[in-house]
């Protein structure tokens, strides 16, 4: 009994959380600048490591659970490598010792 | 009878924390500009992510008995990685020129070098 309740509370949880990954998908495509979209990006990545974690709950499986630490791993190089590409113009200079700054 | 305190507590922190991902949505929707939008959704999307997978540790915990050290794990990373992102983030898009909000009041790093 008590699983079928956990199961329906579950469902609601992703049932929010989609919706709210709808509204963060609302800024990714308006946002006026750059940085709205990789902000964006970033919180739709993580809401996606809750939904995974959520659907590894409700399937009642445990192999689902690694896909999120690969998730966040990715999510974090991607969101640093665009801030350096934005600042930087390039994300790995191959100019090591200042030689030529411009 | 223990168990199902731990499934009761854990879906209290899943309910909780969806509510948090919805409260992160209508800052990033409402919110005028670049940083205090970057506000809302690195704090409140972190926080509410966190409390999401706490929920299904405790809920694995009560229901198989199973311990997943990787939820623990990924609950670090995030709590580590979130703000340095947001950080990063807001710190190129200053030095590469978006504008603020006009209600600004001052701005202190425009005369730092």
């Amino acid at each position: 009994m008590t699983i079928e309740f956990t199961n329906i509370i579950i469902i609601i949880a992703l049932i929010i959380v989609s919706l709210s990954m709808l509204g963060i998908l609302y800024r990714v495509i308006k946002g006026p600048s750059l940085a709205d979209r990789v902000v964006a990006l970033d919180a739709l990545g993580i809401s996606l490591m809750a939904m995974i974690a959520l659907f590894s709950g409700l399937l009642n499986t445990k192999y689902y659970i690694s896909i999120i630490m690969l998730l966040g791993v990715l999510a974090f190089l991607g969101t640093t490598a665009f801030a350096k590409f934005m600042e930087k113009g390039e994300i790995v200079e191959y100019d090591r010792h200042n030689r030529h700054r411009h | 009878m223990i168990d199902t305190i731990v499934i009761v507590i854990s879906m209290f922190f899943i309910i909780i924390g969806a509510l948090l991902t919805v409260i992160s949505a209508i800052g990033l929707i409402r919110l005028p500009d670049v940083y205090t939008r970057a506000h809302a959704a690195s704090k409140s999307s972190t926080l509410g992510v966190m409390f999401m997978m706490f929920g299904v540790f405790l809920y694995f915990l009560g229901r198989d008995h199973h311990f997943e050290p990787t939820l623990i794990l990924a609950i670090l990373f995030i709590f580590s990685t979130g703000p340095i992102g947001a950080h990063l983030i807001m710190r190129s898009a200053y030095y590469s020129g978006t504008a603020y909000t006009n209600s600004t009041v001052r701005d202190e790093l425009k005369n730092a070098e």
